[in-house]
């Protein structure tokens, strides 16, 4: 048998970040108690009638703007029916033919992987199985999703753990979707096939569903491939289905499924007119967009930060803006702003969702830096000063002066430190001047302590060096 | 007592509660079935309660005057049965748009009336709850959907009420109990609390013993509503205040091919209504509208295929009648049977017109001529402003005498589903009778030009 290759396609349910739902006023907040975020729309009451959700469709505009797409200028909503308890209506409003973001691609790499669409669509509600009883939750029932449906063009379970990545902080730096995997904000289901390498004709494919986090995709998606070849290998066929990934037995399994093709009798949504957008209000949308990963990447190499850097620091939209703050707050330059806030600030930062929790405002880290900069302290006195900040709020000029921590810069006062060390120690004096140069450490410690700290590590040993090198 | 007979008599002096007295009596005294619920107590004491906004001088329009609601609009804390075993027990917990602006216009809500259930249907007979009889003669159907709000008007047991008109659900009954009624432009009423049938066709509309009172009712619910985006972002021209305007120089054309398919008397009164509307300064053209023979196979696909998606939500689950079963399957299967049948046959029309391999000989094709239709609408409206063809085929037909054929009671909104289809304003008159069975004269105009109707109404009645 020739060689295989896989063909991987991903659809992600991502939540729009929104206040209220996509057709009513009750929030999507995360957590509350069950059943109160509802009204009659989303329980969809007799009478009750769909309004769409204005912010919704400029998070969808903004996420398809950012990912190339066609901004569609008159979509629509259909309605998708099946009966299910968590589906109030008996339908879902999604968009089948004239979705919002048509085409479009993901930069993963060196490679560009093309979109088929990104549309919106209302979330079903939550069942919950309890003993024999299914309960629902409809908390979640019609908050705002977008489906962005990637076309079959990954070719690896890595490659497709690094789209979701990548996908996941795009939307997060243009505020559409706060990540939340855990709480289900980002949802992926993959679809993989196998066909001889060269060949153009797709596999049957199979729908791996409900994954839950990016590693599980990629190793539900290497299981699969494994399963799938294993299967072809010994002379069968794969069947066109749907399959579960099981974290246990670390395999995908078959999922409990119709076993006729499901027939959602898609039409136009008579409640929702057309959506029309017009050219100045896409603008304007476009216009209030914060900037794209790459344009931030290209922006911070500029500035001389590494690949690295703009990894570490970009890997949370919050973060990356409280970096891009604290550089426009201090006269440090970008550079040692990064590695400072890499080596020392970042370990204390918390991030929920979209926010980011750093222990001190970028105003008082920038404020801190300046003193950096300007040789007022040195580096292992910021550490000090920057725990005291987070500590007691207070800020890092105070802090110095409160606790002495200013070095001492003067050049007299630091040789005669020296002086005063290097005549109580003659000993080791002479051991230095007999070749054992790595002595200086011993002396820049002992004025350090001296000093309380004060001293400019790097002035001291030059004095040292200096008075220790003389004639004697 | 009409709804114009009200207010002059509360501006002299008369209570709210006496009139509320009155009218409970009036259906006290005849055996019509109008209505589905008819609370005293909570009548009386809305009464008491608008006798004292009018006390403190508060300026309320329609004054206290009883008007019935069509048991489809949500009322809060009122049972909306729809006519349906599913929604016996439900209790709506809001108000409609139309019934909050009735109440902030002062209205005493009246009574819930009768219905085919969830508005299918041409008679009141596939109401769950047995039919209304025609105030006019109770052996025969006052038409429907809306025939129990077209019997109380007619019965003269209140000053107006609302309906809904999906296919003709006003104006035929309007025709049949000898009343007047104007469906208004698609998206001209909200339909906001209006338990859906067929969304793209459905509009609330006012029936009313006078022209005058149904300018009255609709001026109160016409208007922009942001909980309904179907209703148009446009201001109203009060229709009272085009009262009087006459019809010198519109054009109005006859639509000849319809009276022609009418039975004679209906034909003749409206050769009838013709003359009087030219010799008011009418000019007429006869004119045949093209497509209009598919209007009706077009209406009962599309209006089905709405339907049975709008009704997927009574599964017993969260509200209505719930029948347990072995299983989910079982009790969606066990409490979905509880629909009547004809709303059972229209389920199963409209999923096989959107399904798989049926859609594009159905539901695709239907909306394909519903487009025709419209554009057929729109240049004849080139020429001429109004359209006039009887409202129904013949008079109200006897009780019982379609029940057993769908094809003959869907035969009686041949004539009203076009304007439906295109979402014109339309209306109907009393324009004659055939030994005392009112018959009904339709107009039709262009899209939110129900002024213009409005006032060739005045002309016919």
């Amino acid at each position: 048998m020739s060689a295989l290759e896989a063909v991987i396609g991903l659809e992600v349910h991502a939540q729009l970040a929104t206040r209220t739902k996509l057709f009513c006023g009750c929030e999507t907040r995360y957590g509350a108690s069950p059943n109160t975020q509802v009204c009659p729309v989303c329980l969809g009451y007799p009478g009750a009638l769909p309004v769409p959700n204005e912010r919704a469709l400029e998070l969808a505009v903004r996420a398809g703007s950012a990912l190339g797409c066609t901004i569609g200028r008159a979509s629509r909503f259909d309605r998708k029916s099946y009966f299910y308890p968590d589906l109030p209506k008996g339908y879902q409003i999604s968009q089948l033919d004239l979705p919002i973001n048509e085409g479009g691609e993901l930069r993963v790499g060196e490679r560009t992987i093309g979109l088929e669409r990104a549309h919106l669509e209302e979330d079903a509600a939550k069942s919950m199985h309890v003993g024999d009883q299914t309960r629902v939750d409809f908390n979640r029932g019609g908050v705002p999703l977008l489906e962005i449906v990637s076309k079959p063009e990954l070719r690896s379970p890595a490659e497709a753990e690094a789209y979701l990545r990548e996908l996941r902080l795009l939307l997060m730096t243009i505020g559409v979707n706060d990540g939340n995997l855990e709480e289900g904000s980002f949802r992926c289901d993959a679809n993989v096939s196998l066909r001889p390498k060269g060949t153009e004709a797709f596999g049957e494919r199979v729908e791996i569903k409900n994954v839950n986090s990016f590693r599980f995709v990629r190793l539900a998606l290497e299981a699969e491939i494994a399963r799938q070849k294993a299967v072809l290998g010994s002379g069968g066929v794969v069947l066109r289905e749907t399959r579960g990934w099981d974290e246990g037995s670390q395999k995908t399994v078959p999922m409990r499924g119709k076993e006729a093709a499901a027939d959602y009798r898609y039409f136009p949504d008579p409640d929702l007119p057309a959506i029309t957008l017009e050219e100045a209000r896409i603008e304007q949308w476009r216009a209030a967009m914060p900037e794209l990963p790459a344009a931030r990447r290209e922006r911070w190499l500029a500035a001389g930060l590494t690949d690295y850097d703009v990894g570490v620091l970009g890997q949370h939209p919050a973060v990356a803006a409280y970096f891009d703050a604290v550089c426009a707050a201090t006269t440090m330059r970008a550079k040692k702003v990064a590695n400072f806030v890499q080596s020392d600030v970042l370990g204390h930062v918390t991030t929920d969702g979209l926010e980011a929790s750093p222990p001190v405002p970028a105003e008082a880290l920038g404020e801190l830096l300046n003193l950096l900069a300007a040789d007022t302290i040195h580096a292992q006195a910021a550490k000090q000063v920057l725990g005291l900040m987070a500590e007691e709020g207070i800020g890092a000029k105070a802090l110095v002066e409160r606790e002495g921590l200013a070095q001492e810069t003067d050049a007299g006062a630091i040789e005669a430190s020296v002086r005063a060390v290097l005549d109580a120690h003659p000993d080791q004096v002479a051991q230095y001047r007999e070749g054992k140069t790595k002595m200086i450490g011993f002396f820049v410690g002992q004025v350090m302590k001296t000093s309380k700290g004060k001293a400019n590590p790097k002035a001291v040993k030059e004095a040292a060096e200096r008075l220790l090198n003389e004639p004697e | 007592m009409t709804l114009e007979e009200h207010i002059a008599a509360i501006v002299g002096g008369a209570k709210v509660r006496e009139r509320a007295e009155a009218a409970l009596a009036s259906v006290g005294d005849d055996d019509l079935d109008a209505y589905l619920e008819l609370d005293r107590e909570r009548i009386l004491a809305d009464a008491d309660a608008l006798d004292a906004r009018l006390a403190r001088g508060e300026e309320l329009p329609l004054a206290g005057a009883p008007i019935a609601i069509k048991d489809n609009l949500c009322q809060r804390g009122t049972r909306t049965t729809c006519g349906s075993r599913l929604l016996e027990e439900w209790v709506a917990p809001y108000d409609a748009t139309v019934v909050e602006r009735l109440r902030e216009a002062g209205a005493l809500l009246f009574g819930k009336t009768n219905l085919d259930e969830f508005a299918m249907g041409s008679s009141t007979e596939n109401s769950a709850f047995g039919p209304t009889k025609n105030p006019k003669d109770p052996s025969r159907v006052p038409g429907g959907s809306s025939g129990g709000s077209a019997a109380a008007v007619g019965a003269g047991h209140c000053a107006a009420s609302l309906g809904s008109d999906t296919g003709g659900s006003v104006r035929q009954p309007a025709a049949y109990c000898g009343v007047h009624a104007l469906k208004p432009t698609y998206g001209r009423v909200s339909r906001f609390g209006l338990v859906a049938f067929a969304s793209s066709l459905d509009q609330v509309a006012p029936f009313g013993a006078t022209v005058d009172d149904v300018a009255r009712i609709y001026d109160v619910i016409a208007g922009p509503d942001p909980r309904d985006a179907t209703s148009a972002e446009r201001a109203v021209e009060s229709g009272v205040n085009a009262l009087g305007g006459g019809v010198e120089g519109l054009r109005v054309g006859v639509v000849r091919p319809c009276l022609e398919q009418a039975d004679a008397p209906v034909a003749a009164a409206l050769a009838d209504a013709a003359k009087r509307l030219e010799s008011a300064g009418v000019q007429l053209k006869d004119i045949a509208l093209e497509h209009l023979d598919l209007a009706l196979s077009a209406y009962y696909l599309i209006a089905p295929a709405e339907a049975a998606s709008n009704l997927a939500r009574f599964d017993g689950a969260r509200y209505g009648l719930r029948v347990e079963g072995d299983d989910l399957a079982e009790t969606y299967r066990a409490t979905r049977s509880r629909f009547g049948p004809e709303v059972i046959r229209r389920i199963v029309l409209g999923t096989y017109a959107l399904s798989e391999g049926y859609a594009d000989e159905a539901y695709v094709r239907a909306s394909r001529a519903r487009t025709a239709l419209i554009r057929a609408f729109t240049s004849a409206f080139d020429s001429v402003d109004l359209l006039l063809l009887p409202t129904a085929p013949t008079v109200a037909f006897p009780l019982g005498e379609r029940t057993g054929d769908p094809l003959a009671m869907y035969a009686a909104d041949v004539f009203t589903v076009p304007a439906s289809l295109a979402g014109l304003p339309a209306s109907s008159s009393p324009v004659g009778d055939d030994g005392g069975l009112p018959i009904g004269a339709q107009l039709v105009g262009r899209p939110f030009e129900e002024t213009t109707l409005l006032r060739a109404m005045e002309v016919l009645s």
